[in-house]
């Protein structure tokens, strides 16, 4: 399925497109949750995609959460003796243009990123979900009018509609946070939207209507749990997207902002030196964001795989 | 079928029209006062309003919108905050450079992803599908500047293959011009190959899988002349789509390659003039970029039906 948005977010109405089918209905057969859940992890923990992701994953999440206190170097320690140095014994990923140590830097530039692209992803899910129920029950009016704004913001590339934003709030971690949800949940929405079409026609949402139950009552309640597969695979889906945005707007220079260590922002400030031969400045932040989004894509693919089975 | 194009089409101005408004409300939220913005921080403020009243900004919301468009409807796309000139003679220059960049990227990517897709639907389950998969999956997740770096760590550095920089010196010929293209592309087809491979190889699959390349097959045709003539021209129906609606996505890729790359391109305009507080071509790149976009999605939505009998003739647009 998509695995970056620029296709979800570009879903042409007209031609059968596969992957907008949903699993919701798989979710309604309930055979005893914990069984299935444990069942799965099993066939999670077997699959190599999801160890060699996971290990990875891990890997940068422990450097999130120790940071200074495993890194060799202070992340703004200068040298100035040392600047632009190669790697070396004392410097494995050489130092920058103001003589900070590469590797320190790329250890401790890993929190925020990892801090920010799931705090987002968990807004947009949660808020995209909401739409989504919301748009999926009603329907009519309500859907097409919602339906059109989202269609038409996601005209534009999501990069472009976040750093609008980003721009008109001000680069901040909670700026971030925000556009990034927002656009997430545009982009989460259309998905929530059809699998609630699937359940909506179901008898159990029929028979809560006529015990009178209330619409969020039957949203929140009734159908959510439902179509909660779909939405756990938007969630996993879109946190590799939400790093792949998070990194670019860093890079741009609408992110973390200087001297805090941040991969995209270094890559950024350490760009210019590329053509003076100083690769190894810019080449260790990239391949960081590299190894973080491809493990999270890993990771991500392996669930859906055992969810959508 | 010309009720289909005609629905179509009202459907895809009514988008560009709400698009066009919360692009010019959106600009209306964007903090600092433009009249100061020209004049700097030390003009006087009889000056600022003076020059707001000029710029007709103290007129209402909605006649503000309205000129806008008119204006834009006629081809006048507004004047540049920072240059004091016509937008579109900055914009038309730098579209036209995107669009190479573009063209480029898509005369790689286009037969390397159906290649790839239906090499891995014939090669089903076996080594090649599995690496083709697994690959583009992966090089479409690395954001552009990511792969960019690397590729000109390797190919510009290392082993200076190709230059560093995409834009070719003033003059060049033809053949420069696009060697200078190639590294900035590259970015771009990766993000692309993944989605191309994989629609591709979605659609290859289930043409195989159909009745009718079984019937072909029964009948004894060659292996060759089925896949080309039955599965083929099924398979490849579904990637038209993909590809017309990743133009989106490339004019978002587009921002972060030229700018790496430092390409006088439209996305380089647009986050120029973002930094810049230039609102008339902030609003105009943006709006144009909704234009391509649709007007994208929409040639492909006919194409898709022309080339398509069972929508050309069912009517269904859902």
């Amino acid at each position: 399925m998509s695995r970056m948005g620029a296709e979800a977010l570009t879903v042409p109405p007209a031609p059968s497109s596969p992957k907008a089918a949903p699993e919701g209905a798989a979710g309604a057969i309930d055979v005893s949750a914990k069984r299935i859940r444990r069942e799965h992890l099993g066939q999670l923990l077997k699959s190599w995609s999801f160890r060699i992701g996971g290990a990875v994953l891990l890997f940068w999440i422990v450097c999130a959460i120790f940071g200074q206190a495993i890194s060799p170097y202070g992340p703004l320690d200068q040298n100035l003796l040392l600047v632009n140095a190669g790697p070396s014994g004392a410097h494995w990923f050489g130092t920058d243009s103001l003589g900070r140590d590469v590797l320190s830097r790329v250890i401790v530039g890993s929190r925020d990123i990892l801090v920010i692209a799931p705090i987002a992803t968990l807004l947009g899910t949660a808020l995209g979900a909401a739409v989504g129920l919301v748009q999926g029950y009603f329907g009519g009016v309500v859907d097409n009018l919602v339906g059109r704004v989202v269609e038409a913001v996601l005209a534009l590339p999501v990069i472009i509609v976040a750093f609008l934003f980003v721009v008109a709030a001000g680069p901040s971690t909670s700026t971030l946070i925000i556009v990034i949800g927002v656009v997430f949940a545009l982009l989460i929405s259309r998905t929530v939207r059809t699998a609630v079409l699937q359940e909506r026609e179901l008898d159990y949402v029929a028979a809560a209507r006529l015990r009178d139950e209330s619409s969020v009552h039957i949203m929140f309640v009734e159908i959510l749990p439902n179509v909660l597969g779909p939405i756990v695979v938007e969630f996993t889906v879109r946190l590799g997207y939400a790093i792949f945005t998070v990194a670019t707007l860093s890079f741009l220079g609408f992110g973390v902002q200087p001297p805090t260590p941040d991969w995209g922002a270094d890559i950024a400030a350490n760009s210019g030196y590329l053509a003076a031969g100083y690769w190894w400045e810019t080449l260790f932040p990239a391949l960081a964001i590299a190894s973080l989004v491809v493990a999270v894509n890993l990771v991500s693919d392996s669930i859906e795989a055992v969810v959508n089975q | 079928m010309a009720r289909y194009v005609v629905k179509r089409l009202a459907l895809a101005l009514l988008t560009l029209f709400l698009l066009s408004i919360i692009i010019f409300f959106a600009g209306q939220i964007l903090p600092g006062n433009p009249g100061r913005a020209i004049l700097g921080p030390f003009a006087a403020q009889s000056a600022v309003r003076a020059l707001d009243h000029q710029l007709g900004l103290d007129r209402p919301l909605v006649v503000q919108y309205w000129s806008w468009i008119w204006d834009a409807l006629h081809g006048n796309l507004g004047t540049s905050y920072e240059y004091r000139a016509p937008v579109s003679s900055f914009l038309v220059p730098a579209l036209g450079r995107s669009l190479k960049l573009a063209v480029v990227a898509f005369v790689i990517v286009v037969p390397l992803g159906i290649l790839g897709g239906v090499v891995a639907a014939l090669k089903r389950g076996k080594m090649i599908d599995r690496v083709i998969t697994v690959t583009g999956l992966s090089l479409s997740t690395v954001p552009e500047f990511v792969s960019g770096i690397v590729l000109i760590v390797l190919l510009a550095i290392v082993t200076k293959v190709l230059p560093v920089t995409a834009d070719a010196p003033p003059g060049s010929s033809f053949p420069t011009q696009l060697r200078y293209l190639i590294l900035p592309a590259i970015p771009l087809v990766f993000i692309l190959f993944g989605y191309i491979a994989r629609m591709a190889r979605a659609g290859t699959i289930e043409a195989l899988d159909s009745d009718y390349a079984r019937t072909a097959v029964l009948k004894g045709l060659p292996r060759r002349v089925v896949i080309w003539r039955h599965i083929l021209r099924n398979s490849l129906l579904p990637t038209i789509t993909v590809i017309a609606t990743q133009t989106g996505y490339l004019i978002g890729g587009l921002v972060v390659v030229e700018d790496l790359f430092n390409y006088p391109g439209l996305g380089r305009l647009i986050f120029t003039a973002a930094t810049d507080k230039d609102f008339p071509m902030l609003e105009a790149g943006v709006l144009v970029i909704g234009v391509v976009y649709l007007a994208a999605t929409l040639i492909a939505d006919i194409v898709y039906t022309v080339l398509n009998p069972r929508i050309r003739l069912g009517g269904s647009d859902q």
